[in-house]
This record gives C-alpha cells, structure tokens and sequence, in this order.
C-alpha cells in the first residue's frame, strides 16, 4: 500500500451490555486498509479494544460466521441501512460509520440479535417437503427447469432478517411473520410433491402474523441481499390465501 | 427395554443427517450448535455434490468414481467405506432431490450433471454455485420438522467443551457452555456423534468459516480420542485474497469452462482482455492435456505457486493467477455460477463476467480428522462417533472436489444408527452412571473458565491466533521443509507459552466472546502441532503432503494412517496399515491418461 494512502477509519459502534441494558455510542480510530469490510474493524477493536479518546473497553460482540453473505449471520444496521457486516466495505461507506444492532430483534449484547423468531415462523408454516423417510425411494419428482430457475433464488433465503428490519408491519405491537417466510411458503407450494400440503402451508400462513398484516411497503425487496423476489412471493401468497379463504379447503 | 439418548453436537450436514436419521428410528436426540445449525460451514460449499448417475451417456459407474477418489487421494484412504459411500452416493442424491433441493435440470426435467476435478465425467450434481447452502437447508428443514414434533431438541449457540467420560473410560456425554449466559452444564448421553467441521482457523485464515476452529477435535484428542493424518491439509487452488478470509472461487467454475492462466510475459501490463490467445499461458491445460483445468485440487494448487514463486510468472505485483470465465456465455454464467460470481462482485467490486478473476491458493479442507473404524465411525473412545469433516477416512491425501457433501451425508448417515445401535446394547445406559463424573468434568471446565477470566498476563488472544495463521500458512501448508517444519513447531511452542500468559480484555459473565475464543485458542494451538509434527515425520509427498526434498510417494515406507495419539500430556505418533483390499497402489499421474 502507499504510504500516502494511509488514513483512519472512523468507527462508532452502539454498546449495550446486556438484554434491556442501556445503551451507549462508542468511537473507535482504526487503520485503514485496502478491501477492509465491517468485520475487519470489529476484529481490529477486538484486538485493541481502547476507544479514540483512550478509554480501555471490552470487544465488541457480534454475529459472524461464513464471511461471504451466506450464512445471514452478521446483519446489523451501518450508517443506518440493514445490511451484512462482511459485504459492507469501507470504502463504500460514510464516515464516521455507524454500527448498530438490528432494532426488530432482541439484542444479547453489543450487535448480537436474537433471531429465534424467524426460525420458529418457519416451524409455523411448515417450511419442509413431508418426505416419508430417508430410506431409499427412488429419484425425486422431475421438475421443469422453469421451474427450479424460479424456486432456486427462494430457496437462497439466509434468514438474516433484514426484511423484517426495515418493514413498517414488524413492530412491537404486531407479530407480522416478515417477507421472509412468506417466501419460503412460495417455495415450497411450487415443488410437486410440496404442492400436495400447500393448503396446510397457506392457512398456517394466514392468521396472527399472517399474510393479511402485509401493508405493502415494499421495503423488503431492497432490502434484500440476496435479491429475492419478495413482493412477487407476497403477492403471491396473498392471491392464493385469499382464494384458500374464499372458496375454502375444497376448492382448487 | 431401556430409550436410549443420543447427542449429536455440531449442526452442518454431517450432524443434521446423523440427527435425523436417529429423530427417524424414534429415539431421542439433543443437538448441539455453536450457531443456528442453519448458518452452518456447509453453506459454504459451492460447486456440487458427486454422484455416478452416468445420466450423460458417458459410462460412468460408482466403481469408476472409486477409483477416481482413490486415484485422487494418492491411495492413502482405507478403501471398504469409500467403496460403499460411492455405492451410496446416487442413493443419497434421489434422497436430496425428494427433499426439495432446487438442483439445476435438464430440458427434460432430470438433474444436471456437470464436471469436478480429479475426473473425466459429468458426475457433480449442483443447485447454481451454492450447493451446499441448499443442500444444509434441506436438512435444516427436515430436522426443523423433527423439532416440531418434540423428536429433536436443539441447543443453538451453545459450545462444546468436553466429553464427559468415566472411569472405565466410557463416554457418557458432554460438557458444554451456553455461549450467552457462559453457564457450563452437562449432558447425559448414552452416545455423542460428533460432527464438528473443519479447522481452518488454525492456518488463521482459509475458505472456512468462523467457527471451524477444530477446537472440538483437539479438546476430544486431549482427552484420548486419537486423530489421524492430520498433516493432510487441502489447499484450495482458486480464492480471493482477504484479510478477513480468502474467499473460495468454485472448482465449478472450471468445470463450467474457466481457465487459469497468466500473460507469457510477467512485465504484460495490457488490461487482460486486451492480450491475445498466443500471448497468454494457460499452463494446466499445457502440464496435464488430459484434466487441463480439472486436475485435482493438490495439483493446481502447486502448479500455481510454481509459476508464482519459482517462474515468476504472477500477475505483475501480485501473488494471484487469472481464472478466466469471460468466454462463456452470460446466461450460462448467470444460470450455474451466479452464487460465486457474485461473492466476487460483491467484495471486489469487480465483474468476472467481464474480467478475468485475479485468484490464488488458500487454506481449505482437512483431509484429516478424528480417528473412526473402517466400519461404523467409532472412534478410540467407546460411546464417541465422528462423521464429516471432522473425520479422516474418506479423502486419503488428497479431497477430490464435491466429494465432501457426500461424505457427510454419508458419513452422518452411517453414524446415526451406529450410535443406536451401540446405545441399544449397553447394559446400562448414561443415567445409571453416578453424579459425580458429571460434576467431576464441570468443575474442571469451570475452573478453566475461571483460569482464563483471572489471569492476568499481556497477550491479546488475537494477537497470538494471527502469528499461529502465519506460521502455519507459511510452514505448514503447499511446500514442507524439515527444517521449516521444526521451526513451526517451536514457534507453536512459544505461542503456547504466551498463551499461558493472557490476557482477556472482556471479564464479563455474559455473552463473553473473547473468553470463548481464548478456549478455542488454547486447543488450535495442540491440534496445530499435531498437524506439524505429522507433517515433520513424513518423508515422502502424497497428494497435498509435498516435500521437495522427498519429492515421491513411498509406498513401502510410508502407506500408512498417521494415527496421534495425546498420552501423559505429549503428542505421540503411532501408524497403522491402509486398507488398500480393493484397488492396488499404481503411480497417480495427471499429466497422460489414468
């Protein structure tokens, strides 16, 4: 690197010690280098972890694992936006940069969030294909490439709840499932053998939480970093819950 | 007759298999994860999973990918349980494929196959370039339904410490520690399958994840269950450099048609669409007419440092070849690797549709791992079961590529039923055994934690992590010396006695990672020179094991299973045969024809 090229990198980071702790701003100096993503200034922190006015703290607690935005771990909110830690690159960002946890999920400590919701929303709406067992069976059903070209990018879903952050209709006072699961529902309604329960998936997707609380913001589709259809997976299942609670079970 | 209770600690595809295949038979299973087993290291695998459908018309058969996996492992692998997991393996992709896995399809509706290292056949079935993400997924969501009707029970952010074993030396469950309220606790099992992943924190950084740390196996040798040819260490020959990680580059896209190459003049500073065929180097497809691009990981791997580091043929500044995909068309790009094209884009800023990806080798997979039997994944120690990659017996000395997801599944799948089956004929199972040894095993993790918390020296855990990453990365990865071998070692050693010098900069009793990662610290440290003392000894090369100055394989000295054992505290060394009962060593030979 040049010499020249040297600078700081200004890092505020939002320090909550506990659950239902209060909060405080910390700010750190680190050093810049090149390609340097948010989880690199966590580690740097961790490494040194004295704040810019010299005030010797703890290490910043936080979700990561994979590193490369596939695993859905390190979602937080920088300088404001719901994004993931490790794809969020420094010299992309505003400084000072703002690091805060999600805000629609319980916060552990520091930036770590307790997502336990959205797992337990996918045991709601049965997120699975029934298969009778893993005995051999023979091959699965045949499937047009149309279709898996649509239900590929559904089923890349992380579960890190950044469209569940940035939703109007995901608050304290309403347990609205988030975009996410609804998509899931999607696409295990278009997979042939998951098709045979897709009118158990659809009632469980309706109800408390349910489809009907979408409000239609449409923030979750750019929110996504995954770039998953989302607003066509709500539509969707809007149509279709509708229909279901139309026409009934009986009915097509 | 007596429910016996199984645990399986670790949540990636090994271990979701292992869990639902004992969910299934019925019995009870509490599973242990660091992180939502969704976010596990499996997501991380790309390219495909192996499996000889011969669905191309090309004469493929699980034979001829047993043979190809042996070849590739450079023979050293026992050859009963690959055999049978090549036999399984077309099985296991029409369990996936009933599972709902989104695999890419042909126009008449069937999987697509597509090609992998280390072999001549469309055998890799892939879901676009992150076919371990939906492979994890589809046993995510089948455990998932095993969990909603009170068959499994999951422990998510909770770590392994240790095993509880008793006197008689018997396994009886874990030690483990919730990694919010930092609470110890144990847990009765009358089995534990262990299914802990990688360890490539150990070579600081690597393709792996955050927590593959091998800090499972390492604390299990400590407590005799042996480990074995840990000083196979796959490195991966196409990653983007990074500080935080190397980021794996798929062999897909070799398969898919990528090609690595370099300019013919080093001192080319032309942009690389700019420089023309004749001018280019596309030098594995030149050493090895027969695979090209598609040799195995091991090959690439030293032909690329070769022509960084003794011909100086880099990329002008830069440690890092082209793998160059501009050439194929972008709706196929887009169709069957747009999960890795995009990492690329995404952390590079770059567009490999449009440019040549600037990529070179990084730390990827352990062919090593825990010590199991040749026949149902016991380990050393009685009532402990290894499968995945935290196990030895599947890849020899060498992984050929998309053949480690269906060695989890199979190995998970395999070690599910051993686990009851061993449960189901002890005379007495966990709960008879006496509060003690539980207790016994707490305290000692308890004080360990306390040790750690207490102590007040000067060295920053990652401080001490970041030189071992550098030691082993530079000493103990593509090319091995003697004598840079030994000074990794010593190296270690003086880690090892800052380590007990350390310093926690977080002293708190809640969601403390630091006190974690010095715990993980500790153990990376002992598996490390495992790694390096098997690496010392061995004075031959076979497959990723090179050593210039014992530049062949040598069957009649060295055919054999590292096998370290951890006695009074020291690393011993012992060996024993290789099961070579089904195809006899040949020379392995890239460059002509099998």
């Amino acid at each position: 690197m040049d010499e020249k090229n040297k600078k700081d990198v200004i890092v505020r980071v939002k320090r909550q010690s506990a659950p239902k702790q209060a909060s405080r701003w910390e700010e750190f100096r680190l050093q810049w280098r090149p390609y340097m993503n948010v989880i690199i200034c966590l580690r740097d922190i961790a490494e040194n972890p004295v704040t810019r006015d010299g005030q010797q703290t703890t290490p910043v607690s936080y979700d990561s694992n994979c590193l490369e935005e596939v695993c859905g771990s390190c979602a937080m909110l920088i300088n404001g936006k719901a994004r993931m830690a490790c794809s969020a690159l420094v010299d992309q960002l505003e400084q000072p940069i703002r690091i805060e946890p999600l805000t629609k999920f319980p916060v552990i400590r520091d930036l770590s969030v307790d997502r336990q919701f959205m797992f337990e929303s996918l045991k709601r709406v049965k997120a699975w294909i029934p298969i009778d067992g893993t005995y051999d069976l023979g091959e699965g059903p045949r499937m047009a490439p149309e279709v898996q070209e649509k239900g590929y990018p559904l089923s890349r879903c992380i579960t890190c709840g950044n469209c569940l952050e940035v939703c109007p209709q995901v608050n304290d006072h309403n347990p609205f499932m988030g975009a996410a699961i609804f998509s899931q529902v999607r696409l295990f309604n278009m997979h042939p053998t998951g098709k045979m329960h897709a009118k158990e998936r659809l009632a469980a997707a309706m109800g408390n939480g349910g489809i009907e609380d979408c409000a239609n913001a449409q923030n979750c589709v750019v929110a996504c970093p995954k770039g998953i259809p989302l607003t066509e997976s709500l539509a969707e299942i809007n149509r279709e819950a509708w229909k279901q609670a139309l026409f009934g079970w009986l009915a097509g | 007759m007596r429910q016996p209770k199984i645990i399986v600690v670790g949540g990636g595809l090994a271990g979701l298999m292992a869990t639902i295949r004992v969910a299934e038979a019925g019995v009870p299973v509490d599973l242990f994860s660091i992180v939502p087993v969704k976010r596990s290291h499996s997501v991380c695998a790309q390219g495909g999973i192996n499996a000889a459908k011969n669905q191309k018309g090309e004469g493929d058969s699980t034979a001829k990918h047993f043979d190809d996996t042996i070849y590739g492992g450079d023979f050293l692998a026992n050859q009963p349980l690959v055999k049978r997991m090549c036999e399984a393996a077309p099985g296991i992709i029409d369990l996936l494929d009933r599972m709902g896995v989104m695999f890419n399809r042909t126009p008449e509706g069937l999987l697509d196959y597509r090609r992998f290292g280390g072999t001549l056949y469309h055998r890799t079935a892939f879901a676009g370039a992150t076919t371990g993400q939906q492979l994890l997924y589809a046993l995510d969501e089948q455990v998932r339904r095993h969990e909603s009707e009170g068959k499994v029970k999951k422990f998510e952010g909770s770590t392994f410490l240790s095993a509880v074993i008793d006197d008689s030396g018997v396994c009886r469950g874990i030690c483990a520690m919730d990694l919010r309220s930092m609470e110890v606790a144990t847990h009765a099992a009358d089995a534990v399958i262990f299914a802990t992943g990688g360890i490539g924190a150990i070579f600081g950084r690597s393709t792996n994840s955050v927590v593959c740390t091998g800090s499972a196996q390492s604390a299990l040798f400590q407590q005799g269950v042996d480990y074995a040819n840990g000083e196979f260490i796959q490195v991966h020959p196409t990653a983007i450099p990074g500080e935080d990680k190397l980021r794996l580059m798929s062999e897909s896209a070799r398969g898919e048609g990528g090609r690595v190459w370099v300019p013919k003049n080093p001192a080319d500073q032309r942009a690389p669409r700019a420089i023309p065929e004749a001018e280019r180097f596309y030098f594995l497809e030149e050493w090895y007419p027969k695979y090209g691009n598609l040799v195995p990981r091991d090959i690439a791997t030293r032909a690329i440092h070769h022509i960084v580091y003794q011909e100086r043929l880099g990329l002008p500044g830069k440690a890092a070849v082209y793998l160059d995909v501009t050439h194929i068309p972008r709706e196929t790009l887009d169709r069957k690797l747009e999960g890795i094209l995009e990492i690329y884009e995404k952390f590079l800023g770059v567009d490999p549709r449009e440019e040549p990806m600037q990529v070179f080798p990084a730390m990827h997979y352990t062919m090593g791992g825990i010590w199991i039997n040749a026949q149902d994944h016991a380990t050393s120690v009685p009532g402990i079961y290894a499968a995945g990659e935290c196990e030895y017996q599947y890849h020899g000395a060498n992984r050929l590529g998309a053949n480690s997801l269906v060695s989890c599944i199979f190995g998970g799948g395999l070690a599910g039923p051993a686990a009851i089956k061993y449960s189901a004929g002890m005379q007495s199972g966990a709960d008879a055994v006496s509060s003690d040894v539980f207790e016994k095993e707490k305290k000692r993790q308890e004080d360990k934690n306390q040790a750690l918390i207490s102590n007040q020296g000067e060295e920053n855990p990652i401080t001490i992590w970041r030189e071992l990453g550098e030691i082993m990365t530079e000493h103990v990865t593509v090319t091995r010396l003697n004598k840079n071998l030994e000074l990794a070692d010593s190296g270690i050693q003086a880690l090892q006695a800052r380590y007990r010098n350390i310093n926690l900069s977080d002293r708190t009793r809640w969601s403390n990672q630091t006190l974690n990662f010095a715990r993980e610290l500790g153990n990376m440290l002992i598996l490390a020179r495992v790694i390096t003392l098997g690496a010392l000894q061995r004075n031959e090369s076979r497959g990723a094991h090179y050593k210039p100055d014992f530049p062949e394989r040598d069957d009649a000295n060295w055919l054999k299973t590292t096998r370290a054992k951890f006695v009074d505290g020291e690393i011993r060394l012992t060996y024993e045969p290789v099961d070579i009962s089904q195809i006899p060593p040949r020379p392995r030979r890239y460059d002509a024809a099998k």
